[in-house]
């Protein structure tokens, strides 16, 4: 069975059209991120008023949570990627999958690291065995795990292949980690913090929220497309394109 | 059928072969419960409150050691790109592989974990709890691992890399096997956690030869 798809899907998978299109994408995503992330950190870190319980220590979240709705998304769109390079035998989407991976990481220690900051005022404690922060460990490890096996190959193919897979199987095993860690949660922990349902947040705190986690996702693709532009010219470097770009630069 | 059973016969007949590859992991088993004891406590009334969770813990070390070694050997003398390129299925041959795997390592385990379990002071009505999600449990131990091994086979340090991969697939099923331990002990029902590890090992018949069988011909291919 062969599946058609789209003609701009064969460009994307063209190096020198992809180079040429996140060339032009850049600059909007760049500019959208930084609007963005100013607008919603002044906003939320300034003007969004403070927690009738939490005081000014719950606008941590406005970095916090950007974060772990990023962390959890950039792990899909890696694995999402793998396969594409796995079906399609797409070299971008292997390169895009490769770049996923270390900002990944990144993304899920800062938020790691921010929950560690918030839980201590609030909880009274760096570290919670918390279903959710538990889960969010794992997710790190499955990061460090697809890292450390790509970075293992000498061959280029052989890696991308190898963590394509290791994605995938992870991909498919983030719902059993996540449900079964919340389980043990609820069977190791009887209730020592209560962390009560959130109360409804008002609009004056939860839109400069939203802004925030579009500024991230913005400032991810900007990130992303940088690194995935350096991979191509490094694995095209051969190519006569490149060696046009480079003299031309 | 026919293949899988040779490729059975001939894994295990290896194996009888190297005795010291039955009994490696099950004295690496023992040993890692020892540790806890001499590095905690030795105090009867915690050991078997930790039983249930050291017992797992050094088990899944344990399948986690010897599966490193599931197609090296094969790899190296060449035998597994013969078995690759025959026209016999791949996926029959890498489920007689981790079978063979679950009958050294996961099935000796759970025979030997009582006397584990007795070091431990675990309550007697846990030990058929223990058994039993041994017995569910370390096949899916065997297959993700198995994906891990088929990943690194072609690497030459393939140990180290093997445990970062698979160990954060291995906690769900280490949550499951060591709350039915700790239920049975308490004389709770353990037939939900029962059903929930065999749910994970059905699923994990299902997608993972697919999964081990891509990963050996990248490996072998490269």
């Amino acid at each position: 069975m062969k599946i058609k798809m789209p003609r701009w899907f064969y460009q994307l998978a063209s190096p020198k059209w992809f180079y040429d299109f996140t060339g032009t994408l850049l600059p909007w995503f760049s500019v959208a991120a930084v609007l963005l992330l100013v607008v919603g950190s002044v906003w939320g870190l300034v003007f969004a008023p403070s927690d009738y319980q939490q005081g000014n220590s719950f606008r941590i979240i406005y970095i916090h949570v950007p974060s772990s709705i990023l962390a959890q998304s950039c792990y899909m769109l890696m694995a999402v990627a793998g396969a594409i390079g796995l079906i399609w035998k797409i070299k971008i989407a292997h390169v895009v999958a490769g770049a996923c991976a270390p900002i990944g990481a990144s993304i899920a220690v800062m938020s790691l690291a921010t929950g560690a900051i918030w839980g201590k005022p609030t909880w009274g404690a760096w570290w919670v065995w918390d279903a959710r922060l538990t889960a969010m460990l794992v997710l790190l490890f499955l990061y460090i795990g697809v890292i450390a096996l790509n970075s293992a190959f000498e061959n280029k193919a052989s890696a991308d292949k190898a963590t394509a897979i290791l994605s995938l199987v992870g991909l498919v095993n983030i719902p059993i980690i996540k449900y079964s860690v919340e389980w043990w949660n609820t069977l190791h922990q009887p209730a020592t913090f209560t962390v009560t349902a959130k109360p409804a947040m008002p609009p004056e705190m939860w839109m400069p929220l939203l802004v925030m986690v579009l500024g991230f996702y913005c400032f991810f693709a900007v990130i992303l497309m940088s690194r995935a532009r350096i991979e191509v010219l490094q694995r095209e470097r051969r190519s006569d394109w490149v060696k046009k770009v480079i003299e031309n630069y | 059928m026919r293949f899988f059973f040779a490729a059975l016969k001939r894994d295990l007949l290896l194996v009888f072969r190297h005795r010291n590859d039955i009994i490696n992991p099950l004295a690496f088993f023992l040993m890692v419960a020892v540790l806890f004891p001499l590095g905690v406590s030795p105090d009867p009334a915690f050991l078997s409150e930790v039983a249930s969770g050291v017992i797992w813990v050094a088990a899944l070390l344990a399948c986690l050691l010897s599966v490193d070694g599931i197609f090296r050997s094969d790899y190296e003398d060449g035998s597994l790109e013969q078995m690759l390129v025959s026209p016999e299925p791949l996926l029959v041959l890498v489920m007689a592989k981790v079978l063979s795997h679950w009958l050294v390592s996961g099935f000796c385990l759970a025979i030997i974990s009582p006397l584990v379990a007795m070091m431990f002071f675990l309550p007697e009505q846990g030990y058929p709890a223990l058994i039993l999600s041994l017995l569910l449990g370390t096949p899916t131990l065997s297959l993700m691992g198995a994906i891990g091994a088929g990943l690194t086979v072609g690497l030459r340090r393939g140990g180290v890399l093997i445990s970062l991969l698979v160990l954060p697939l291995y906690i769900p099923v280490l949550i499951f096997g060591a709350g039915t331990v700790q239920a049975g002990a308490m004389g709770l029902p353990i037939q939900g956690y029962l059903a929930l590890l065999g749910a994970i090992l059905v699923f994990n018949l299902m997608l993972a030869p697919f999964a081990i069988a891509a990963a050996l011909k990248i490996s072998v291919r490269s």
